[in-house]
């Protein structure tokens, strides 16, 4: 029934590919469509127009900047804006204080306060050892109360008697002497919902924020939530200074526009998300999903990926050419360093592959981290233009100069030098079209260059574009042994398979 | 407050924005006497359609509407105001139909469903106050058999409206209990029987299985029940109420529904893209936690309410 905002992106960016460069109409009409998709997200109107505005001058500056496909430019574009609107990097609770911490959960009715205030409780208790108190302040709606001793009950947890006729003030009042008496760690305030146009509720809760001086004021809010979560979110923070908003329902099958609007209007960062009605379902939350759910960014990923691929296609043949000729030198190697960092280093890299968890403790172990690579860049950097090219220079003194350039030691030069000869000896070996294919498996083609220099297996890494094969990928992981196939990898030892630096899975990720 | 008022304060209060921003069409003062809207009001007047929830398509056929209209005079912010409100009452006049009882079911089943936290508890217990003050009697269900402390409000409501609340124990199946339920009210003769459900996402398929499970239960009672099935929406739902619409129609056969909250800064508009959509009547409105807080869905009330034209008359 709805268009997606992808299946929409997609008609425009099809339409954009056409044509090569970006002119400022181009812009303009895929930002309209844009701008439509995130209002059918529920994102509100006046969020969607900064973040529109914002990305109009993005993307104009970045196609007359750069020459890779404009479409692809402002896909990507998209989708970093919008994580970074949403928040960047996860925000967990602030609960580190002099006991007890007190947190004060706010927001309309049937927002999911109380369940997420159980939840809240099981996780601080569970994941962080903490002795919590749970206590409601909600005499309005039926049977609040008695949901949440349940819930506290549940999740093992303290929950504060019930006393009848005391006002909300007066159960906080109580709530925080008997968590102060009884040493509880953190004391988790529940409030009746209340509607942001309610002056005398919300004064209510400004009251009850002065008697307890809340580390957390979290304002719960519901994912389904449309245009009015400006207005919400606004009302509640300036009322009482909101430190962070809890999501709730990320679980329904609503696009969560209301996330921007609300952490765009306080500036307050998303810190739960509620995904299910169970007791557990509670998460940190992470503004990359969450872009993705907004912009169902699943395809749109992928696009970018094949246009990261496409470019690092073109970048292969390049290279190819260029080592069949036997001129691969080190700016070509920092190429491929660069690549693998990009992929999120060596520990995105390893977390994209199944399987490998449990050798982490081995990668250490072995010394191979991404501080080596980031190392090597370094190396490469503090080289001249003339040695990057004829790396034939590099005599003592000049390798001396590099190392202390780099902040590294000259045995570090010495074993970049090592690896990139015997990485330049083999791509020349290889030479012409089997090299280009083997360069553009190593560098956009999958994982099977991968396999390769992991597990060092004789052939295996050749060619291997398309899909990974992970069956040879982990056989060659336990055959050939994780240490040592990764010098593979990375030098230290002749390599067997293909160095397979600068690889990257072709499989789509979510 | 009388509900009147309620209602108004309420909807006014969701109407703020768009009559504000109807009021502040830049171009409106450029227009000097023209009687037709230019292409620029045209789009603002479609955006403050979106900022109250309409969704894009109902907004931009709104727009449309207006740009076509043929003003008697010069267009001022007031007569854009109730033109609007006058097209928006046109697609909302059809469904906006009351629940009426049909004394001939013995009770007449009514069952509320609806996603978490949309309202439907205390949605039945203003509905069970409304007929009881009517002099019907009317039972209510406990079908919320998975919350904590669900059948407790229930329960509580049931006092508070003086009407019969019939459970089972949390955990326990709510199929079972619906059937039970339905079972007593038609031994007891009782008017009506209103079933509250446990709040579900509509995406969840094994949830709202259930739900279809307690309504092929209950049809083993009453081939003709439930005769209202009720979707409950939030009255601060977005876009996402036409996927809760739709899927509760498949799972639940719903026949109406009833908008909670706005009695709060929500907009409600979704209403508009809904009626557009699927045509269901829209029964009530709740605009506030009491028991006396319904009322009855009035088309022309809403729209001006919507675009600010009940600001105006009072
Ligand atoms: N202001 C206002 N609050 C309402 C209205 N209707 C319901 N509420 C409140 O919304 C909250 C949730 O209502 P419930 O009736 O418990 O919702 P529900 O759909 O039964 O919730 P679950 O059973 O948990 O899925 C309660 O705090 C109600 O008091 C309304 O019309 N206006
Ligand atoms: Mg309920």
């Amino acid at each position: 029934m709805f268009e997606t905002l992808k299946g929409k992106l997609q008609t425009v960016f099809d339409g954009l590919a056409k044509r090569g460069a970006l002119s400022e109409a181009d812009v303009d009409a895929a930002l309209r469509e844009v701008r439509l998709a995130l209002l059918d997200a529920d994102v509100a109107l006046p969020v969607v127009k900064s973040f529109i505005e914002k990305l109009r001058n993005d993307a104009v500056g970045v196609a007359s900047l750069r020459s890779v496909r404009p479409d692809q430019q402002v896909i990507k574009i998209v989708h970093d804006a919008l994580v970074e609107m949403l928040g960047g990097d996860a925000a967990p609770l602030n609960i580190a204080t002099n006991p007890p911490a007190v947190i004060l959960m706010a927001g309309l009715q049937g927002s999911g306060k109380t369940t997420t205030a159980g939840k809240l409780a099981l996780r601080l208790k569970t994941r962080e050892r903490k002795k919590v108190l749970v206590a409601s302040l909600d005499m309005t709606r039926p049977a609040a109360r008695e949901q949440l001793r349940l819930l506290g009950e549940q999740a093992e947890a303290g929950v504060l008697p019930e006393a009848d006729s005391e006002t909300p003030a007066q159960i906080a009042k109580r709530a925080l002497q008997v968590a102060k008496l009884q040493a509880y760690d953190v004391l988790i305030l529940d409030t009746a919902g209340r509607l942001s146009i309610d002056e005398a509720l919300m004064a209510e809760l400004r009251d009850i924020k002065t008697i307890t001086n809340p580390h957390e004021i979290l304002l719960v809010a519901d994912a389904m939530t449309g245009q009015d979560a400006v207005n919400t979110a606004e009302a509640f923070h300036k009322a009482i200074g909101i430190t962070g908003i809890a999501l709730t329902r990320l679980d329904g099958d609503a696009r969560g526009g209301a996330a921007l609007s609300m952490r765009h209007i306080t500036g307050c960062p998303i810190k739960l998300g509620g995904v299910g009605e169970k007791q557990d379902a509670l998460e940190e939350f992470d503004p990359a999903r969450l872009a993705g759910r907004i912009l169902d960014m699943g395809d749109v990923v992928a696009l970018v990926e094949k246009a990261s691929e496409a470019i690092e296609a073109e970048e292969a043949e390049r290279m190819a050419r260029r080592m069949a000729k036997g001129q691969f030198d080190m700016n070509d190697f920092l190429t491929q360093i660069r690549q693998l960092q990009k992929m999120g280093g060596l520990g995105g890299l390893m977390g994209m592959l199944p399987g490998i968890g449990k050798m982490q403790k081995q990668i250490a172990a072995a010394g191979i981290d991404d501080s080596m690579i980031k190392r090597q860049e370094a190396i490469i950097l503090s080289m001249t233009k003339k040695e990057r090219v004829s790396v034939g220079l590099l005599n003592a003194s000049r390798r001396k100069r590099i190392a202390a350039g780099s902040g590294t030691s000259v045995q570090d030069v010495n074993k970049l030098v090592k690896q990139y000869q015997d990485m330049a000896r083999m791509m020349k070996k290889l030479g012409g079209k089997t090299g280009a294919a083997a360069m553009k498996a190593m560098m956009g083609g999958g994982l099977g260059g991968m396999g390769g220099g992991m597990g060092g297996g004789p052939g295996a890494g050749v060619p291997g574009a398309g899909m990974p094969d992970l069956n040879a990928l982990s056989r060659g992981l336990g055959a050939g042994g994780f240490g040592k196939g990764l010098g593979g990898l990375l030098g230290g030892g002749p390599p067997n398979g293909l160095p397979g630096l600068g690889v990257k899975p072709s499989g789509k990720k979510k | 407050m009388g509900w009147l008022q309620k209602l108004k304060q309420g909807l006014s209060k969701s109407s703020q924005k768009v009559a504000d921003s109807l009021k502040s069409l830049t171009s409106l003062s450029s227009l000097m006497g023209a009687s037709k809207l230019d292409a620029s009001s045209i789009e603002e007047v479609e955006d403050a359609l979106i900022g109250a929830d309409l969704g894009t398509k109902s907004a931009a056929r709104l727009a449309e509407a207006m740009r076509k209209h043929k003003f008697d005079g010069p267009v001022t912010s007031d007569s854009l105001a109730a033109a609007l409100a006058d097209a928006i009452a046109e697609i909302l006049r059809p469904v906006a139909t009351p629940l009426v009882l049909d004394s001939a079911h013995r009770p007449h089943v009514l069952l509320l469903v609806g996603v978490n936290g949309s309202g439907k508890t205390t949605t039945a217990g203003k509905l069970a106050q409304q007929w009881h003050q009517q002099g019907k009697s009317v039972m209510l269900a406990a079908g919320d058999t998975f919350r904590a402390a669900a059948i407790e409000q229930l329960q509580i409501w049931g006092e508070r409206t003086g009407t019969k609340v019939i459970a089972g124990d949390q955990g326990g199946d709510a199929a079972a209990l619906a059937y039970t339920a339905l079972e007593k009210a038609q031994k007891e003769q009782a008017d009506i029987l209103i079933i509250d459900t446990a709040g579900r996402l509509q995406n969840r398929t094994e949830l709202m299985d259930e739900l279809a499970k307690i309504v092929r239960v209950i049809r083993k009672l009453d081939q003709s029940a439930p005769h209202d099935s009720v979707i409950v929406l939030d009255g601060t739902v977005g876009q996402n109420a036409l996927s809760q619409v739709k899927a509760f129609q498949q799972a639940a056969d719903v026949s109406g529904l009833i908008v909670t909250k706005l009695d709060g800064s929500a907009k409600g508009g979704v209403v508009v893209a809904l009626a557009e959509e699927f045509g269901l009547p829209v029964h009530a409105v709740g605009v506030g936690e009491g028991a006396d807080d319904l009322q009855p869905f009035d088309a022309q009330e809403f729209a001006n309410a919507l675009t600010g034209v009940a600001d105006r008359q009072d």
